[in-house]
């Protein structure tokens, strides 16, 4: 049992590993994340609008994209973009942090677009007639009304990626990282094989959590004022159908 | 061009009011103070001739024709998959015709860019269709700064004139689920009107509303057909056609059967389908 704690919970350990940890692959891991989830996202919507176009030749390359990238295992896509990039010798691209966000950003798109479609789809027809209706393009009535619906719908799904790509970005230690480049996993794993205990990774496992948790609950809140609405000093008007409402107060 | 000569408190939905204890609809002081009675509005006519509609294998128009000359106002009525909606859809082309001319002041509207038509000739829904994720002033100033490309400030000003119009001034910063169905409504009126169109078109508005709120709203639409508004308004409201339009025009089954004054209409209606219609909704 004491083995047991010892090889789990050795506090000297923790401590040790818990500086690497939190300079330097603390910044590292957010800065994998933080930006493939950026240029996931704007790949996404693209495949998105794509996806929902009336053109054969818009929707064809969106599906084929979405299908692919989100059917391979991800340590497979990071890997073969990761030989692509140094066999094709793209110079300002061939080192590990670039070809890791790109490889993340490629994965992340066609999850993201598929949440972006869903929510744009699920915004109401009558939404866009309106639009039209008024006299806005097609492109106006989605980039000001359909679009900014549905991504408000998806916003909860579309954290989930994010905590997915925070978790994805440990891959990038495939792609072979000098020590300062170790984000998160790469420095708790190191400190594990080299001491012959967990307790490094378990440091490691706690840094995760303290990125990923917070971010689901402040999913949540978002989620919760958009459903009320941003202003929570306004009594909903109950529309019951046994109450008249056009009184002035 | 008609006169309207409106007693808007005869008009009444034929439903029965739910008591509820609290101050009733028809002592509404929004509309009291309301100033869209007093307003003039520039309507063009509109002619639609001939209009044949197919979804698919379903022929929903064929060959309607309807005219509403500036300033009238024409309540198209009859059973429900008659084409009504249809046929109002395709005069500011939220639905393609498959043949037939649609005609604005005497101008052919195929010619026309459509997000230029649909300016010029407004939509209110049945449902509303306000976006709810702007408040109701945000929902008038959008196609005035997107589409008609005015200042921001300037846009505000009309829409805050054009609540203040329809009874609402108070509610601008609310959004619309933080409104009655026939507050949301009168936004939506709001926000057509606010494109200065020269004709509304109404589709069902008040069916979707609770029987209390249905009258407040066809006040409105009252107000407006005095106002000089051309106006289309397919509806179920037999009290509103009766009172408000000057040509009320019954279809049935992709087609007008019968058009005439409201008098002729409901009182010597002359087909056995006009006949039979009017008895199962009066």
């Amino acid at each position: 049992m004491n083995d047991l704690l010892r090889n789990f919970f050795d506090w000297d350990l923790i401590s040790s590993v818990l500086p690497d940890l939190l300079t330097y692959g603390l910044r590292n891991t957010l800065i994998l994340a933080v930006i493939s989830s950026l240029l996931g996202s704007v790949i996404g919507m693209v495949l998105a609008v794509m996806a929902l176009s009336h053109r054969w030749y818009l929707r064809l390359p969106a599906r084929v994209y979405t299908d692919i990238f989100r059917g391979l295992p991800a340590v497979l896509t990071i890997l073969m973009v990761g030989e692509g990039v140094f066999s094709a010798q793209i110079s300002w691209l061939a080192s590990p942090y670039p070809v890791a966000i790109f490889a993340l950003s490629l994965m992340a798109g066609a999850y993201i677009g598929e949440i972006f479609r869903s929510g744009i789809q699920s915004v109401e027809k009558g939404q866009g007639e309106a639009c039209r209706a008024l006299g806005l393009t097609h492109g106006q009535a989605l980039r000001l009304v359909v679009i900014p619906q549905g991504v408000r719908r998806v916003l909860p799904a579309l954290v989930n990626q994010f905590i997915g790509i925070i978790k994805d970005s440990s891959l990038v230690y495939f792609l072979g990282l000098i020590t300062s480049q170790r984000e998160l996993f790469r420095i708790g794993q190191d400190a594990s094989v080299s001491t012959g205990n967990l307790s490094p990774l378990l440091a490691t496992g706690l840094c995760y959590l303290v990125l990923t948790i917070p971010l689901t609950h402040l999913v949540n809140y978002i989620d919760h004022r958009l459903r009320v609405g941003t202003r929570p000093t306004v009594e909903p008007d109950e529309p019951s159908s046994t109450t008249p409402l056009e009184v002035l107060v | 061009m008609s006169t309207h000569e409106i007693d808007v408190a005869a008009i009444s939905p034929d439903s029965v009011r739910i008591e509820t204890g609290r101050p009733a609809p028809d002592g509404d002081p929004t509309l009291a103070t309301a100033g869209a009675g007093s307003k003039r509005y520039a309507g063009a006519a509109l002619e639609a001739r001939d209009i044949y509609m197919k979804f698919g294998p379903v022929e929903v128009l064929r060959g309607a024709d309807l005219s509403a000359p500036a300033g009238t106002v024409a309540c198209i009525i009859g059973p429900s998959g008659s084409g009504k909606s249809t046929l109002l859809r395709c005069l500011n082309g939220l639905e393609a015709r498959t043949s037939g001319t649609v005609l604005l002041d005497g101008e052919d509207t195929a010619t026309m860019n459509p997000n230029v038509l649909r300016q010029r000739v407004g939509m209110v829904f049945q449902h509303f269709n306000l976006f709810p994720h702007k408040t109701a002033l945000q929902n008038i100033t959008l196609a005035l700064t997107t589409v008609k490309k005015m200042p921001a400030a300037q846009a505000e000003a009309l829409a805050m004139q054009g609540l203040a119009d329809v009874g609402l001034a108070d509610r601008a910063r609310h959004r619309p689920t933080q409104l009655s169905g026939g507050q949301q409504q009168r936004v939506a009126i709001a926000r057509a009107l606010a494109m200065q169109p020269q004709v509304m078109l109404f589709d069902e508005v008040t069916s979707a509303l609770d029987p209390e709120l249905v009258k407040g709203v066809l006040q409105l639409m009252a107000e407006l057909a005095k106002g000089g508004m051309t106006m289309v308004v397919v509806t179920h409201e037999m009290g509103f056609a009766r009172q408000v339009a000057d040509t009320v025009v019954f279809m049935d089954a992709g087609k007008v059967v019968e058009v005439g004054t409201p008098e002729a209409i409901f009182d010597a209606p002359q087909s056995p389908r006009l006949r039979k219609f009017l008895s199962q909704v009066l």
